[in-house]
């Protein structure tokens, strides 16, 4: 694997290969000394022109734990505000030497377009609307190792919110169908994509309808900075249809986890607090998000870890 | 074309000599721990933690686990397959870790194992059991207990398990 810019790009083989990756980063991050040499000598550097607490410190973190090198561009300090453009942006951070770009932006296929200007390995950490591939295997691998299951079938996984905006919801509708989940967007039709009629998905707009039959509930934040564009009419009637309360935790089966993707807005879609929750997997997910991390650039630079290498050794 | 040179019974009466060895050098099996190297020591190294304490049951010696494939030297030289996931349930700190594979061979592996078993913490001692030795080491490493010494050509193919160790013609190069 060359380059991580979507989940469809990933494929379910390289998919399932991440996801039991990441069970040997898990157990290298248990050591008293959670550091191994795998990328020693490898420099990853971080590109992010959008804010971003926990993937851009995750990716931080888990390229030390691997012993890479790590290079932060910080855009406010950078010469983009001199008025250097992207590509030579790139091209002169590739001049360095750097084995991979992890990249986010607010425009949709920067990951791209960016592969076409460097030699090095691109991840996509966020791009528009389009897509955040590590986010969809943290959450992928969060469910699996909550529910002790290698594969999502029969499982019914309800995502709730701000659909449209959300490039969380679009890489985790292609990772969670990959796996098997039957998924169900849950929003109002004005927070939902045009497409969606496209998407391997149910669709509904009461949260009430479909509560009783979930299994995992995946509350996404409302972009609040969306508002003034009239998507919803106002904060609190949004909170009363489709925020988490105590009622709607009680009318969920007693085996569903309660997921969220964070930065949580809490009295919008977060109307009890997490921690009060009997099955939340939120810390759970900030927490593997170190070790997916780790599975994704070790797989990208530590040599060709393909399926067909992968047999040449087998045999 | 493929040579039998140990037989099972042969493999067992090894396991039990080099668990006596290990007993007698260590004097007991006070704070001694083995750990396999995934995936060709783990079923040895389970052996020989089975006969050490079927020798002396009080000793209780901890049986662990180490994939070493990302300590290796030649990730981006070859394909990188991580095997079975590490298991060190107990602290290594102060106690006599005996690593155990089942070829030894060019040292690289157990090297790995060597720098791997610190990120677990300080033992007060690391030593190799191997079922066979067969040579051509690439690095100063020796082993403290061997099940058998088995010259070999480079490109044989030498595979051992509690079924017997077989030598064969390699492909060549």
């Amino acid at each position: 694997m060359k380059h991580l810019r979507s989940i469809d790009e990933l494929g379910s083989d390289g998919l399932l290969r991440l996801l039991d990756l990441t069970n040997h980063m898990v157990e290298v991050n248990r050591r008293p000394v959670p550091k191994v040499p795998a990328l020693r000598g490898r420099t990853v550097v971080s590109l992010f022109f959008e804010d971003s607490t926990r993937t851009r410190l995750s990716f931080e973190t888990a390229a030390k734990r691997l012993s890479a090198d790590t290079m932060t561009f910080s855009v406010s300090t950078s010469s983009v505000n001199k008025g250097e453009s992207l590509r030579d942006t790139v091209e002169t951070i590739t001049d360095m030497g750097v084995d991979a770009f992890v990249v986010r932006h607010k425009s949709t296929g920067i990951p791209w377009q960016i592969s076409d200007w460097t030699t090095a390995s691109v991840v996509n950490a966020g791009d528009g609307w389009h897509q955040h591939p590590t986010q969809a295997l943290v959450d992928c691998f969060t469910v699996r190792e909550a529910l002790g299951k290698e594969r999502f079938d029969g499982l019914t996984i309800t995502i709730v919110g701000d659909i449209k905006h959300s490039r969380v919801a679009r890489s985790n509708v292609a990772a969670f169908s990959m796996l098997g989940a039957n998924v169900v967007l849950v929003a109002p039709p004005t927070l939902l994509p045009p497409d969606v009629s496209h998407w391997p998905v149910e669709v509904s707009y009461r949260l009430d309808d479909v509560l009783a039959r979930t299994d995992i509930l995946y509350m996404l934040r409302l972009q609040s900075e969306r508002m003034s564009q009239g998507h919803v009419p106002n904060l609190r009637e949004y909170a009363e249809t489709y925020g988490l309360d105590a009622l709607r935790v009680a009318k969920l089966p007693p085996h569903a986890v309660i997921m969220h993707p964070g930065p949580m807005n809490r009295g919008v879609e977060m109307l009890i607090d997490p921690s009060a929750l009997p099955n939340s997997l939120i810390h759970k997910q900030v927490a593997n998000g170190v070790s997916v991390r780790m599975a994704v650039l070790f797989d990208l630079l530590a040599g060709e870890s393909t399926a067909a290498n992968l047999q040449q050794v087998a045999t | 074309m493929s040579n039998n040179v140990m037989s099972a019974d042969d493999v067992r009466r090894a396991i039990t000599r080099i668990a006596h060895e290990i007993l007698e050098r260590q004097h007991g099996g006070e704070r001694l721990a083995i750990v396999g190297l995934q995936r060709g020591g783990a079923w040895l190294a389970d052996a020989i933690g089975a006969a050490i304490n079927a020798i002396e049951p009080a000793a209780k010696v901890p049986v662990g686990y180490i994939d070493v494939s990302m300590h290796r030297d030649d990730i981006g030289l070859r394909p990188v397959v991580p095997g079975a996931i590490s298991n060190i349930s107990f602290g290594v700190d102060d106690t006599t870790v005996v690593l155990v594979d089942d070829v030894l061979f060019t040292g690289r592996t157990v090297r790995a194992a060597l720098e791997g078993i610190n990120t677990y913490g300080r033992p007060r001692a690391v030593q190799l059991a191997v079922l066979v030795d067969r040579g051509h080491r690439e690095l100063p490493i020796r082993p403290d207990y061997v099940g058998k010494n088995l010259p070999t050509r480079l490109n044989e193919d030498v595979r051992a398990t509690a079924e017997g160790v077989v030598i064969s013609a390699g492909a060549s190069k």
